[in-house]
């Protein structure tokens, strides 16, 4: 079970950007969540994915609580969940080539030695072909981009998929190719997933449930400032 | 609903671009192009990332990089866009002729002066206001025809939702009262609620007057809400050009290709049309589509020619017409 119970979470303490949120999702699940930009829900998934302190509330992983976020979570932890974004331009580094940026997760948890054959399964499942794996996100379609940062985040083989807007840029096709992919790894591997997005009838199609944002956080805390509803959080979380 | 019976203003034939490469490699981003707009008309071109939309885009405004090459023409009233001095494209098309509505507008502003200061300036260097009244005046004018309220003219970008600066750029489009509007993107990264809305107001603006609209998406369901026709482009080619109604409804689009990408649709079938797009800089030399697609024959070795409005040696006929 992947549980988040009241939390409350945000940039700044005064003006937190969820409040009091709590969902569950059992192994194997696929739950969509749903909600308009700006409305905390990326935030949210952040906190899943151990990549944002919450200021208050639990996370418990397999029912353990999770107690250190970001390079202070537990390895086994961290490893256990694999994150997809929405911009891939933002979320690789333009330096690797698409090869290395797969093999990352391998080398920086000491499994070098089975990059070869991950690479080699992963490639096909994800869509890739070879000679892409040679070139780096310049050369690259924001597709293809992102067909490798699922590899990325498969690579590791996560119980745990949490995908925010993993397709709110690509074409139908693409979308429906990724979607495919992810949906293969989960009946391979019975990994639990939560979907963060905006395109209902996307997450409908996908998920076997559905959460609208309403439904998670709490209701009635008047309408948040919106800071800017088109700029994407870096994907290095600011200092906490 | 098509307007066919109005001269065209903007007319694309045989446009191509190439891009030459370090080691003489050549990238055929575009490939003798061949569409008309007309006043009043919204024509949608679609198709993947990296097909060649976003090129063609830069070509009718000349911003096309120094290695690339353009051929063809592109008649915007009596003038050729692609035979145009930088001069000419400066003084006379960007901002007068041609109204650009950008794919990020967050990007697209400048981040440290406020809206109003960014449409003054645009105000000024555009129409014939004169003088900080006049100017001042102009400038709210046409943030109310964008719908941008005036409350929030004294705002940097930063502090607009995405809704309002996408308001903010088409507002600044609106300013040189171009006949042509070019929207390159505008709906991607934007909710659902907002993709409708900001589609629905670029609509209003073709609606209501003499412009016609040129808008370049991936985005099939705001293709299918704004548009007259759509273009459907794949590995640097028109490939189908038809009516939205048609195309989206009955008897559906007859292109494999298109085809392949209405069924990728969660609506639909929600399958992806397997294999990846061709490399622009190593295209084959029969159909680009022929290594993707299920009826492909030994003809598709050969590039198909464009007959109504169609490229492909085999297209889809509807059921009512096979014999």
């Amino acid at each position: 079970m992947l549980e988040l119970h009241d939390i409350t979470a945000g940039y700044d303490r005064k003006a937190p950007v969820v409040r009091n949120a709590s969902l569950t999702v059992a192994p194997g699940e696929a739950v969509g969540l749903l909600g308009p930009s700006g409305c905390g829900k990326s935030t949210l998934a952040r906190v899943a994915a151990l990549l944002h302190r919450p200021e208050s509330g639990t996370l418990l992983l397999d029912g353990e609580p999770v107690r250190h976020w970001r390079h202070r979570a537990p390895r086994d932890l961290r490893t256990a969940i694999g994150v997809v974004f929405q911009q891939p331009r933002l979320s690789a580094d333009p330096r690797l080539r698409l090869i290395d940026l797969i093999a990352e997760p391998l080398r920086a948890t000491g499994r070098r030695d089975e990059v070869p054959d991950r690479i080699t399964e992963l490639t096909p499942a994800v869509g890739l072909t070879p000679d892409l794996l040679d070139r780096r996100p310049h050369e690259v379609s924001d597709g293809q981009l992102q067909r490798a940062c699922l590899a990325r985040a498969l690579v590791l083989r996560p119980r745990w998929l949490i995908c925010d807007e993993m397709t709110a840029m690509l074409d139908a096709s693409t979308t429906a190719a990724l979607v495919a992919a992810v949906e293969n790894y989960r009946a391979a591997t019975g990994a639990g997933l939560l979907a963060v997005g905006h395109d209902q009838t996307l997450l409908r199609r996908w998920c076997d449930r559905l959460l609208h944002w309403d439904e998670v956080a709490a209701a009635g805390m008047g309408k948040l400032p919106r800071a800017s509803g088109l700029r994407e959080p870096s994907v290095v979380p600011p200092a906490t | 609903m098509t307007v066919t019976d109005r001269p065209p203003v903007l007319s694309v034939r045989g446009l191509s671009v190439r891009f030459l490469m370090p080691g003489g490699r050549r990238i055929a981003a575009v490939t003798d192009a061949h569409f008309e707009v007309a006043a009043g008309e919204c024509l949608a071109l679609i198709g993947e990332s990296g097909c060649g939309k976003s090129v063609l885009a830069s070509a009718l405004l000349g911003l096309l990089p120094s290695n690339a090459q353009s051929a063809g023409q592109a008649r915007l009233g009596e003038l050729d866009l692609l035979a145009a001095d930088e001069r000419t494209l400066t003084r006379t098309v960007r901002g007068r002729l041609i109204g650009l509505i950008p794919q990020s507008p967050a990007a697209h502003l400048t981040p440290v002066r406020t809206v109003r200061s960014q449409l003054e300036e645009t105000v000024g260097a555009l129409t014939d206001a004169r003088g900080r009244t006049a100017v001042r005046s102009a400038a709210e004018s046409a943030a109310e025809r964008a719908a941008f309220p005036a409350d929030h003219l004294d705002r940097h970008p930063h502090q607009l939702s995405g809704g309002l600066a996408q308001r903010a750029a088409t507002a600044l489009a609106l300013v040189g009262d171009a006949p042509l509007l070019l929207a390159d993107e505008p709906t991607t990264g934007l909710d659902r609620d907002l993709v409708d809305h900001t589609v629905d107001e670029l609509r209003r603006h073709v609606d209501d007057g003499d412009r016609a609209l040129l808008m370049i998406t991936h985005d099939l369901a705001a293709a299918e809400r704004i548009a007259d026709r759509v273009a459907v482009m794949y590995a640097g080619r028109i490939v189908e050009l038809a009516n939205t109604e048609a195309f989206f409804g009955t008897p559906g689009p007859r292109h494999p290709y298109s085809r392949g990408l209405l069924d990728a649709l969660p609506e639909r079938a929600f399958l992806p049309i397997p294999g990846m797009p061709p490399e622009l800089g190593d295209l084959p030399d029969g159909c680009a589509f022929a290594p993707r697609c299920e009826q492909v024959t030994d003809a598709c070795a050969a590039l198909p020619p464009t007959t109504s409005h169609i490229a492909c040696h085999h297209p889809h006929v509807p059921e009512d017409l096979r014999a």
